[in-house]
């Protein structure tokens, strides 16, 4: 039996603003709003990661929030796919040259489209949302879902937790 | 048994779009405590100012928010203009107007729309959402940018506003009232909103003033703040009256704002009337020298931006003050004391930018 193609049809999108001007969140946003719609490719927006198949990201890796990417991609089940969205998740875009900014979001997580803009309009998001569910798709069919693929952290100072509040 | 506990708000959170965490310690349902938790969105913005050529800075300092993004732009330019002594062009003083009151009325609509999805209203987060396209459309169309437009410049902007594109520009904010007037009175007048926002995150006047709230916080709770009145850019030449209010709750702020629409689509349209013709921009030679505290009156407040030269293409300093990081501390004082449904509401309706905030 062919399996199902339930990713395709509708894949979750969880979003996740890494470290991005807003720019590209609210193009996102738009996305979801009735002019662009993109319910209408089945493509719903969850707050949860462990619903999602796919994780949209929107700006740059820090020290600060490369652990909690890592963290968001790590809990969405297997197979997922990754979306960077604007130049800023590419290479770091105008940020690049910051001493907080490690680059790219694939110093952290695979990434399987990038969306080129700063920002990205929607609907260049669209396409790359949709083409995301297209490799999502492969990846269901080719039956890797139990290999994920792991990347080291690599250039990433551990933060420590702020003190606990008594 | 009352017991305490500690819950982590973020920063990846379904209703706050923004990447802050809040630690709420609480008792039972009740918040005794709020400690925010920040760095998750510091780019370091100020140390590239520093690397970057000044005139190169101006789109930098557009890419702060992506919200406010003209007005970002703009301050940083009225800052260096000043600096180097260069007289606008009256034209470019209306222009800049222009944009930065759509910029406005997208800004509020954005916001007016996370509070609905906040609160739970997703009909009308959408029906603002799809008004606020309207907003877009205009942006493109003067600039060919949506949200980042990057037409401001040292010494002027970059694009006209041809007679056309200005009728255009007027049928389009008829049409935005038009279909704002079938929408708003769902958020100022509904029954269930009301409940939502009514007597919620109460900020006294006096606390307002302390804490150094500004812009529809501050006004909202009564105090008369709007730095437009100080007629920088071609303010002084239009009419406007402030916007205010005195109960300081969830529903005065929403009020404010919805408000302010009116009287940003009326400033828009003052400005287009009376722009005088002429050149959009002037020559800038040299390099800035000394010091400079600019300020302007963004969507959600005031705006500080301190601007030091030497002498050189690179700033010696500069330093970003955003309205939210006036606003944290209002914040935390209205936190205190609420119920954690009420977290989202309360959160979102100081319409937080935490990528300004920490640059
Ligand atoms: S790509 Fe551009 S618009 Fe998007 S987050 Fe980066 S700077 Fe902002």
């Amino acid at each position: 039996m062919p399996a199902m193609s339930t990713f395709k049809k509708s894949p979750w999108v969880v979003h996740f603003n890494c470290n991005s001007c807003n720019g590209c969140d609210i193009e996102f946003l738009a996305c979801l709003t009735p002019v662009y719609d993109l319910e209408r490719f089945g493509i719903l927006h969850v707050g949860n990661p462990k619903h999602a198949d796919v994780l949209l990201v929107t700006g740059s890796v820090n020290h600060r929030n490369a652990r909690v990417l890592r963290n968001v991609y790590d809990q969405m089940p297997a197979p997922k796919v990754v979306v960077a969205c604007g130049v800023c998740a590419a290479t770091g875009g105008i940020f690049a040259d910051g001493y907080n900014v490690l680059g790219g979001i694939d110093k952290v997580v695979p990434v399987d489209v990038f969306v080129p803009g700063c920002p990205a309009r929607p609907e260049a998001m669209i396409d790359g949302i949709i083409r995301a569910a297209e490799i999502l798709e492969s990846r269901n069919t080719a039956a890797i879902t139990s290999v994920s693929c792991r990347k080291p952290l690599h250039r990433c100072t551990p933060v420590p937790d702020s003190p606990k509040p008594v | 048994m009352i017991r305490r506990n500690t819950i982590p708000f973020g920063p990846q959170h379904p209703v706050l779009p923004e990447p802050i965490q809040l630690r709420l310690v609480m008792e039972d349902e009740k918040i005794v405590e709020a400690l925010p938790s920040i760095g998750y969105v510091h780019r370091g913005l100020e140390k590239i100012a520093e690397k970057k050529d000044y005139v190169q800075d101006v789109y930098l300092a557009e890419r702060i928010c992506g919200i406010c993004s003209f007005m970002h732009s703009q301050n940083y330019c009225q800052g260096i203009e000043s600096l180097m002594n260069v007289a606008v062009p009256d034209r470019a003083r209306f222009l800049r107007v222009v944009w930065a009151e759509i910029h406005r009325i997208h800004s509020h609509l954005l916001i007016l729309g996370l509070l609905a999805d906040a609160f739970g209203f997703e009909n009308l987060f959408m029906r603002l959402w799809q008004i606020r396209e309207l907003v877009l459309d205009i942006m493109e169309k003067t600039t060919g940018g949506r949200v980042i437009l990057g037409v401001c410049t040292i010494g002027g902007v970059k694009r006209d506003i041809t007679p056309e594109t200005s009728d255009y520009i007027l049928r389009q904010l008829d049409e935005i009232e038009r279909q704002l007037s079938a929408v708003l009175p769902s958020l100022t007048h509904d029954y269930s909103v009301k409940q939502r926002l009514v007597g919620i995150g109460v900020l006294p006047k006096d606390k307002a003033y302390e804490l150094g709230a500004v812009g529809p916080v501050a006004r909202a709770s009564g105090v008369a703040m709007d730095l437009r009145e100080s007629g920088y850019a071609a303010y002084g030449e239009l009419n406007f009256a402030m916007v205010t209010e005195s109960a300081g709750d969830c529903y005065a702020r929403t009020l404010v704002r919805v408000r302010e629409l009116a009287t940003s689509a009326d400033l828009t349209r003052q400005a287009l009337a009376k722009m005088p013709s002429g050149p959009i921009t002037t020559p800038v030679k040299g390099s800035p020298t000394g010091e400079v505290l600019a300020r302007i009156e963004q969507p959600r407040g005031e705006l500080n931006f301190y601007i030091k030269g030497n002498g050189s293409r690179n700033l010696e300093r500069f330093r970003v003050r955003t309205p939210t990081f006036a606003n944290l501390p209002p914040l935390l004082h209205m936190l205190t004391g609420c119920q954690l449904a009420d977290v989202p509401v309360i959160a979102i309706c100081i319409d937080p930018c935490i990528s300004c905030t920490e640059r």
